[in-house]
């Protein structure tokens, strides 16, 4: 199982081999035999008498992160899912993308979302499964931007990245939670201790976390925004990633842990609420979209809300529907995009205003769309698969418990009106999408290409699909029992039998239907007497504005914090550093009282020591107030000696000779260099810095007194010099205690303050040097 | 006398800190040379002032200054006297290149 999973990417590794000869047998051949492996080693494990398989592989044993492998009905669902679909989107590929694209990479992305896709429904270490939902995200990054000299695609991919890769970032939260919280990173052990999740105070933390990356990976309101700009991938991409696959991770996620998440009724309430008004909303905007693309994504919202709307409702019934309806989504939704795919590629527009009437030219196209197109609007035809799933929609939503009260209560006696509004204008737009496009007086003539049909390769993959519809809609029960009522019992987390049949008799679902049928075909021919209203309603509910704003004003006000204190002025951020340092070390002291004064170990004062004192203080100042160059210089000297006079009188021979010596030359420097530096101007600074300045330094001046005075006061053990003073004979065999500490205890320390003048006389030398290499030049 | 050299380092510490504040270039020099000498007044504070004979072994003798903060003071100084060289040469060839030392005009391309 796990060579399945790796499978395309390994294979993604030789793809830019493969590619070189592409102008002999195009790539997408390669390709398509990885999907259809992968699909044939999976579909075995259909039948009735299906159980989950378990596989461990190590990876990171000691972090408890092993690649553990899980396939149970709902993973097998998604896993025949992706290699079924990906087997034939790969060879629509073939018929769709032109030999001179660059096919190395498109199908090096391609495989490198299918395996990570893969990844993602087998998983059953959550840190595993966040891997590969990353990579999804980023597959489908580079799926998107692959015609990346085009504009809105960048503008899409980064789009969907950045909403995406913000839910998956809160999905790693709520995994951490989890794994911690339980102790284990496996999902069927934390599914095991679900009531210790359940009763953790972090709870809702966890759910709004989990939700939220499923919320915005299956494109559901509000963070349904990126997918109509993804369509701007390759249409192969988009039957794939955004109908069939990807956006329906989100789903799996929810139905991955909906053993666990649906006991709480926050999960009913966020789960259905967001899911229904995602259908209407989806649904509704689908009507209004010219691009037959765009039309199909609202449409994929709409139909993923429906199914996370029936995940919300939970019951057993809404659980088999969601399912079922995961499956039949996934067949006529990828042959409507390769339909639309097909006519974009046959007329070279894609704008339904300028199509119609392509009946007569493309009579198999048209009747796959018509079958495809119908099965999504849910009509009552016995061969039509969408219509059980509805159907099933419309039951689970009439049968929901009332004896609640509530909140529940409330949102239970509005949810069938909302879904049967939402299927309403889900017929309009299926309606929309194929008379639109093959009825109607067309302007032929006026379409970039005269069209005809497709070639036979490119009809292959939506006909299959629209084979499976019927199919599923003849006969249902060739899938029910072996498959779909698997995946319904993992979801569940028990054993869920329903029998799908068509007629049920005259029962409120089916006049649910029925209501939908009526009004959607008046609404629909009447659709251009209230077109107008859409110039209202999402005018002011435009959430891609919101967007747009939100990324712009984040950009600009970051540009503003960040040049509001980073002027370039050396000074300013010297203040700011020595502003943060005082805070933090006035603060602690106060907060810890850490300012003592012990005055019971103190030397007497001398006059003599106070006067060299005063002399350094008032020389000290006097480097501020000098307004001459080597007045300031010499009086900088006077501090200098004044220490050495201090070093003498506090007995250390070795520091006062040093600071002498030091000193002189440090003057002398400085005297070499004032020269040829500008002379000392009058500081023209504001009031305001003067005082600024001021008060920092006097209080840094404070700080470092009220440190020393702190840190005398309070020695908690005595000095180790002792060692010193008797061993540096007997060790060091020197008489001068300071010279032998310097040479032979801590000699390392002499030795790389040796390399540090070396160092600095280099610098010194090689910025003079410079200067005149310069001049010569 | 302690508490009077303490509040010699802070007040050393604060004309130093002042000077670093400034525009020019040798104020800045000046700045960072009072820090050191705030600095190492400061360390040879932290051990204790005057209580015995300054640290070269003689006979008859048994307390000594505390010899530690000489030597860790030592190192310092010649450190701060590289610095301040190098510093002063960057100072003098940096106004040289840029005509001017004053802090607020030598700024990066972006802000001219």
């Amino acid at each position: 199982m796990l060579l399945a999973v790796l499978l395309p990417f390994i294979i993604a590794i030789f793809i830019p081999l493969l590619s070189r000869w592409k102008h002999n047998l195009h790539t997408g051949f390669f390709v398509t035999a990885v999907p259809v492996v992968i699909f044939i080693y999976f579909i075995r494990f259909i039948g009735q008498g299906f159980e989950p398989v378990e596989r461990e592989y190590s990876w990171i044993p000691s972090l408890d992160m092993n690649i553990l492998l899980y396939l149970d009905g709902l993973s097998l669902l998604f896993v025949l899912l992706i290699s079924g679909i990906g087997s034939l989107v790969a060879f629509y590929s073939i018929y769709y993308l032109h030999k001179s694209e660059q096919l190395g990479h498109f199908y090096v992305y391609f495989l490198l979302f299918m395996g990570s896709m893969l990844g993602v429904v087998l998983s059953d270490n959550v840190f595993v499964l966040y891997t590969f939902w990353e990579f999804t995200s980023l597959s489908s990054f580079l799926l998107i931007g692959f015609w990346n000299h085009r504009e809105g695609s960048r503008y899409g991919a980064l789009k969907s990245m950045l909403i995406t890769v913000f839910g998956g970032l809160s999905l790693l939260g709520g995994l951490v939670y989890l794994s911690v919280i339980t102790g284990t990173s496996s999902i069927q052990e934390i599914m095991s201790q679900r009531e210790l999740v359940l009763n953790h105070e972090f709870f809702p933390l966890i759910l709004g976390l989990i939700l939220l990356g499923a919320f915005t990976k299956s494109a559901q309101f509000p963070f349904h925004i990126w997918l109509p700009d993804a369509m701007e991938a390759p249409t192969p991409v988009s039957a794939y990633l955004h109908s069939a696959t990807m956006v329906k991770a989100g789903i799996f996620l929810v139905a991955r842990f909906f053993p666990m998440l649906s006991v709480s009724e926050w999960f009913f309430i966020i789960v259905s609420t967001v899911g229904i008004f995602t259908l209407c909303w989806g649904s509704y905007m689908a009507v209004r979209q010219t691009d037959l693309k765009a039309i199909l994504a609202f449409s994929t919202i709409s139909q993923l809300g429906m199914i996370m709307a029936m995940l919300g409702f939970g019951t057993e019934l809404a659980i088999f529907a969601a399912a079922f309806h995961i499956l039949n989504h996934a067949t006529f939704k990828g042959s409507l995009f390769m339909v639309a795919g097909i006519v974009d590629h046959e007329t070279g527009s894609r704008d339904i205003r300028r199509l119609g009437g392509l009946m007569t030219f493309l009579p198999i196209t048209a009747t796959l769309a018509l079958v495809a197109s119908f099965s999504m609007a849910g009509v009552p035809l016995p061969f039509l698969n969408g219509f059980y799933s509805k159907e099933l929609f419309f039951q689970s939503v009439y049968e929901l418990d009332l004896s609640v009260t509530g909140i529940i209560a409330f949102l239970q006696s509005i949810f069938p009106y909302l879904a049967v509004f939402g299927s309403i204008f889900t017929f309009v737009y299926s309606m929309y999408f194929f008379f639109g496009t093959f009825r109607g007086q067309g302007r032929i003539e006026k379409l970039p290409k005269k069209p005809h049909e497709a070639p036979i390769g490119m009809l292959v993959s939506p006909l299959l699909l629209v084979v499976g519809v019927i199919v599923i809609g003849l006969i249902p029960d060739l899938i029910n029992k072996p498959f779909v009522e698997h995946a319904a019992s993992a979801i569940g987390g028990a054993d869920i039998s329903k029998d799908i049949y068509f007629w049920h008799g005259i029962k409120p679902p089916f006049i649910m239907s029925i209501t939908v049928v009526v009004f959607g075909t008046i609404l629909f021919l009447v659709r251009p007497k209230w077109a107008s209203v859409y110039k209202i309603v999402p005018g002011i509910l435009s959430l891609n504005k919101f967007y747009d704003g939100l990324v712009a004003r984040t950009e600009r006000y970051s540009t503003v914090i960040t040049d509001g204190y980073m002027n370039g002025s050396l000074g300013r951020y010297m203040r700011l550093i020595l502003v943060a340092i005082m805070l933090v070390t006035f603060s602690v002291m106060i907060y810890t009282g850490g300012f003592t004064v012990d005055t019971g170990n103190l030397s007497d004062i001398r006059v003599h020591e106070l006067l060299i004192a005063l002399v350094m203080v008032i020389a000290a100042f006097g480097t501020i107030v000098a307004k001459n160059r080597i007045a300031a210089i010499l009086i900088l000297g006077v501090v200098g000696y004044g220490l050495a006079m201090l070093f003498v009188v506090y007995r250390a021979p070795d520091l006062a000779l040093t600071q002498l010596i030091i000193e002189t030359v440090t003057v002398g420097l400085f005297l070499l260099v004032f020269y040829h530096l500008p002379k000392l101007k009058k500081t023209s600074e504001s009031p305001f810095t003067k005082t600024m300045n001021v008060i920092i330094s006097a209080g840094f001046g404070l700080l470092m007194t009220m440190v020393a005075i702190s840190a005398h006061s309070s020695k908690l053990f005595d000095s180790m010099s002792s060692y010193f003073v008797d061993n540096s004979y007997e060790l060091g065999g020197g008489d001068n205690i300071v010279n032998v500490i310097l040479v032979d205890f801590r000699g390392l320390d002499t030795l790389f303050e040796i390399a540090v003048l070396g160092i600095a006389a280099m610098a010194v030398f090689s910025l003079i040097r410079l200067r005149e290499k310069k001049k010569e030049e | 006398m302690e508490i009077v050299m303490s509040i010699l380092a802070g007040i050393l510490f604060m004309t130093g800190v002042y000077n670093l504040l400034q525009k020019q270039l040798l104020r800045i020099v000046i700045g960072t040379a009072l820090i050191s000498h705030g600095a190492h007044l400061f360390i040879l504070t932290m051990g204790e002032l005057k209580r015995g004979a300054p640290p070269i072994l003689t006979d008859g003798i048994e307390q000594y200054t505390d010899p530690l903060p000489q030597a860790l003071i030592l190192t310092s100084i010649v450190i701060s006297f590289g610095v301040t060289s190098l510093l002063l040469v960057l100072a003098y060839r940096a106004s040289k290149l840029n005509g001017t030392d004053n802090m607020e005009q030598l700024r990066g391309n972006d802000y001219e």
